[in-house]
C-alpha cells in the first residue's frame, strides 16, 4: 500500500516515524469524533443505537482478526467459532458468580487459551493449509458448543445477566452503548500501539517475508502463535459483549456464515489497517440494512411479486455478502482505508491532484 | 459387534466416498492447473444438480436430454466464473483469492436458495428397476450408478491426463507455468478449461448426489467435505483425491458406528473427518500422495 505522506515531509526520529497522530490536526479530530459519538444516545433511537453496538463488537473482534490476517499474513476461516467461544465463556463465568466488567476480559483470556490450542498448528502451517485447519477448527467448535452442555446449555443456548458495574445496571441500549464504546476505545488504542513495538513489526516481518524474518532472528512458530492467541483475545471481548448486549447465547449464531462476514469486514475495511477494521465492520452491519431498504422501496410493484423480494430478503442479503466481497477483492483489494486515504489525498493536494 | 450392520456401513461409505473422489479430483484439477484453492466446488454441485432438476421438472426434457444440456450449461459456467473473477487476481496473495471463492460460494448458495426455495425436492425416477441382484446381494439401482458413474469419471481423468493433448498441456502447466507458456500453451485457456471440466465432473456428482438423496442445500456441503479428502491425499495429487475420498467416505461412516456402539457423543458422522484433518496437518502435512514443498533461500 502507498503511503499518502506529501513530499518532503521527512522525518528525523524513529518517535515521529511511528506516532499514531501524525499531526495536532488528526489528534483532533478523533478526540472530537468520540465526543460526538458520546452524545450519540441523545440524538439516535434504540434501533440505531443498537446498529452502533453491534458496529463496535463486531469490530473488535474484526480488529482482531485483522491482526492475524492482515498485520500477521495467517488465514482464519473460524473467527466466529472463537468470538462465540468469548460468548459462552462470558456467561459461565457469570454463572459462577464473576461481576460481568470482570467476566468479560475474563472471556477474553479464556478465548485466547482456546486460540493459542488451535493455533499450535499454526506455527508450522501458513497459506492455504492453515485457512483449512482453522476451517476445521470452526465445525470443531460448533459442534462442542452444540454438545457441551456444561459449557454454552447444549441446543437451548444460555441466558445471561446484563452490565452491571458500580451497582449501575447498563442494560439498556442507551447505556450499554458507553460500555461498547470504551471497550473499543481502549482495544483499539492497545492494537494500534501494539504496532509501534518490537513484537508488532516483528508479525508485519512474518507478513512480508517469513525466511527474512526467520533470518533476522525473528522466532516464526512463537509469532505465529502469539497472533493467533491476540486474534482469539479480541474475538473473546467482542463475542463477551455481544453476550451482555442480547442476554442470551445460542450456538446457532456462531456458524460459518458468520466467520466470513469477519473476514468480508476486514478485506472491506484493508488487510492490515486498524481504522479499515471498524470501516468494515460498520459496512458489513449496515449492508443488511441497505438491503431491506432497497427491498422495502420495491415493496408491493411488480419485481417485488415476480422475484419474491419480501419472503427471501435473508438471501438477498446473504448474496449481498458474496457480491460485496468479490467485488472488493476484484475492484478494490486495498479497501475502505485506502479509499478513504486517496479522498484525504485528493482535498489535500486539491486543485494540483496530479 | 454387528458384523453385517458394519460391512454395510463400509459399502455405503465406499459408496459415498467414490463421489468425495470426484469432487476432490475435480477440486485438485483447479488447484494443479491454475493454483487456486475452491471454496466454491461444493456450489458446482448445487448448481448442477439444481439445473438438472429444474429442466427435468420444469421442462419436462427426458433424463439424457437435461442431462446433456446442464453439461453444456456448466461448462459455460465454469469459463464465465473463471474468467470475470479469477482471472483479474492472478497475482493476488493467496487470502485475496480464497476469499473470492468463498465469496463466490456464498453468492451461489443464497441465489440457488432464493430461486429453488430451502426444501429438499426429489428427482423424478430415472431408472425403472428400483432394486437389482448383483453378486447374490440386494442393491439399489441408484446407488449402483453412482458407483459406476465415479469409476467412469475417474477412467475418464485417466484417460485425459495420459493420452489427450489437452491433458497434457495441462500437466505442463501445472508443472511450470512458464516454460509451458514458452512451449505454445496458452495458459488462459488452461486455466478456463480447468474450471469448465471441474465445474462439469461436479456438476456430474452433484445430479447423482440428487437422484439418490434428492437435490438441497445440503449438496454444497461437500464442497467441504473435500477437504479432509485432498489434504489426506495430498493437494495436488489427483490419485490422492481419489484414495482420499474413499477413506473419508468410509472414515465417517466407521466413526458413527463407533459413536453408536461405544462412544455416543452424538454427530461424529460430520465431525470425525475434521478430527481427521487436523491430526493430518500436524502429522504430515503434505498428505499421502503431495509434493512435499522445498524452499531454499
Amino acid at each position: 500500500m502507498t503511503s499518502m505522506v506529501p513530499a518532503g515531509d521527512f522525518r528525523t526520529s524513529y518517535r515521529a516515524d511511528t506516532t499514531i497522530f501524525p499531526t495536532r490536526g488528526s489528534r483532533l479530530a478523533m478526540l472530537a469524533g468520540l465526543i460526538l459519538l458520546c452524545a450519540a444516545p441523545a440524538v439516535f433511537g434504540r434501533y440505531e443505537l443498537g446498529l452502533l453496538i453491534t458496529i463496535g463488537f463486531s469490530a473488535i473482534a474484526a480488529l482482531g482478526l485483522n491482526i492475524l490476517v492482515g498485520f500477521t499474513g495467517q488465514i482464519s476461516i473460524g473467527h466466529a467459532a472463537f468470538f462465540g467461544f468469548g460468548a459462552f465463556s462470558s456467561a459461565l463465568l457469570v454463572e459462577h458468580h464473576v461481576p460481568v466488567p470482570l467476566a468479560i476480559w475474563g472471556a477474553g483470556l479464556m478465548t485466547a487459551v482456546v486460540g493459542l490450542v488451535f493455533g499450535a498448528p499454526a506455527a508450522r502451517l501458513k497459506g492455504l493449509y492453515l485457512a483449512i485447519a482453522t476451517l476445521a477448527a470452526q465445525f470443531i467448535l460448533e459442534d462442542f458448543f452444540a454438545r457441551a452442555r456444561w459449557f454454552s446449555g447444549g441446543v437451548a443456548g444460555r441466558v445471561t445477566e446484563p452490565y452491571e458495574l458500580f451497582g449501575l445496571r447498563f442494560d439498556r441500549e442507551e447505556t450499554y452503548f458507553y460500555i461498547v464504546l470504551a471497550h473499543v476505545v481502549v482495544l483499539f488504542a492497545a492494537a494500534a500501539n501494539l504496532m509501534r513495538t518490537r513484537d508488532g513489526r516483528a508479525l508485519i516481518a512474518v507478513r512480508d517475508h517469513y525466511l527474512s524474518a526467520e533470518v533476522m532472528g525473528i522466532n516464526l512458530a512463537y509469532y505465529r502463535t502469539l497472533s493467533f492467541g491476540i486474534a482469539s483475545f479480541y474475538a473473546g471481548i467482542g463475542g463477551a459483549l455481544y453476550a451482555h448486549y442480547l442476554l442470551f447465547v445460542s450456538v446457532e449464531a456462531f456458524n460459518i456464515l458468520y466467520s466470513i462476514q469477519f473476514l468480508a469486514m476486514i478485506i472491506i475495511g484493508g488487510l492490515g489497517s486498524i481504522m479499515g477494521s471498524m470501516m468494515g465492520a460498520a459496512f458489513m452491519v449496515l449492508l443488511p440494512e441497505v438491503v431491506q431498504a432497497g427491498a422495502d422501496l420495491l415493496a408491493g410493484g411488480a419485481i417485488d411479486r415476480a422475484l419474491r423480494l419480501g419472503a427471501s430478503i435473508s438471501f438477498l442479503r446473504e448474496m449481498a455478502i458474496g457480491a460485496v466481497i468479490i467485488l472488493f477483492l476484484v475492484f478494490e483489494p486495498d479497501g475502505l482505508a485506502h479509499r478513504w486515504k486517496m479522498i484525504k489525498a485528493y482535498w489535500k493536494l486539491y486543485p494540483f491532484s496530479h | 459387534m454387528d458384523a453385517p450392520l458394519l460391512f454395510q456401513l463400509v459399502l455405503n461409505g465406499l459408496i459415498v466416498g467414490a463421489l468425495y473422489g470426484v469432487v476432490a479430483m475435480s477440486f485438485v484439477l483447479i488447484y494443479k492447473a491454475s493454483q487456486v484453492v475452491n471454496f466454491a466446488q461444493g456450489e458446482f454441485l448445487l448448481v448442477g444438480a439444481w439445473v438438472c432438476w429444474w429442466l427435468l421438472t420444469a421442462w419436462q426434457l427426458p433424463f439424457w436430454a437435461g442431462f446433456l444440456v446442464t453439461l453444456a450449461f456448466m461448462t459455460i459456467f465454469g469459463v464465465l466464473l473463471q474468467v470475470i473473477v479469477l482471472r483479474p487476481l492472478i497475482g493476488e496473495p493467496v487470502i485475496s483469492v480464497i476469499m473470492a471463492t468463498v465469496g463466490l460460494s456464498i453468492f451461489f448458495q443464497a441465489l440457488m436458495k432464493w430461486m429453488f426455495g430451502v426444501f429438499a425436492q426429489p428427482f423424478p425416477p430415472i431408472f425403472t428397476a428400483d432394486r437389482m441382484r448383483v453378486l447374490g446381494l440386494e442393491v439399489q439401482t441408484v446407488y449402483l450408478a453412482s458407483l459406476v458413474v465415479s469409476a467412469l469419471i475417474m477412467l475418464g481423468f485417466w484417460w485425459f491426463f495420459t493420452y489427450s493433448k489437452h491433458g497434457l498441456a495441462m500437466r505442463a502447466t501445472a508443472f511450470d507455468q512458464q516454460v509451458a507458456q514458452s512451449l505454445g500453451v496458452s495458459v488462459p485457456r488452461v486455466f478456463a478449461m480447468s474450471w469448465a471440466i471441474s465445474a462439469v465432473v461436479s456438476a456430474v456428482a452433484g445430479v447423482v448426489v440428487g437422484v439418490v438423496n434428492g437435490v438441497s442445500s445440503a449438496l454444497s456441503f461437500y464442497g467441504i467435505k473435500v477437504f479432509p479428502a485432498v489434504i489426506l491425499g495430498g493437494l495436488d495429487s489427483v490419485v490422492g483425491a481419489v484414495l482420499g475420498g474413499l477413506i473419508v467416505g468410509v472414515l465417517e461412516n466407521v466413526a458413527q458406528y463407533v459413536d453408536a456402539e461405544w462412544l455416543n457423543w452424538g454427530n461424529m458422522y460430520q465431525i470425525a473427518p475434521f478430527y481427521a484433518l487436523i491430526l493430518i496437518l500436524l502429522i504430515k502435512p503434505y498428505g499421502l500422495f503431495g509434493t512435499r514443498n522445498i524452499e531454499r533461500v
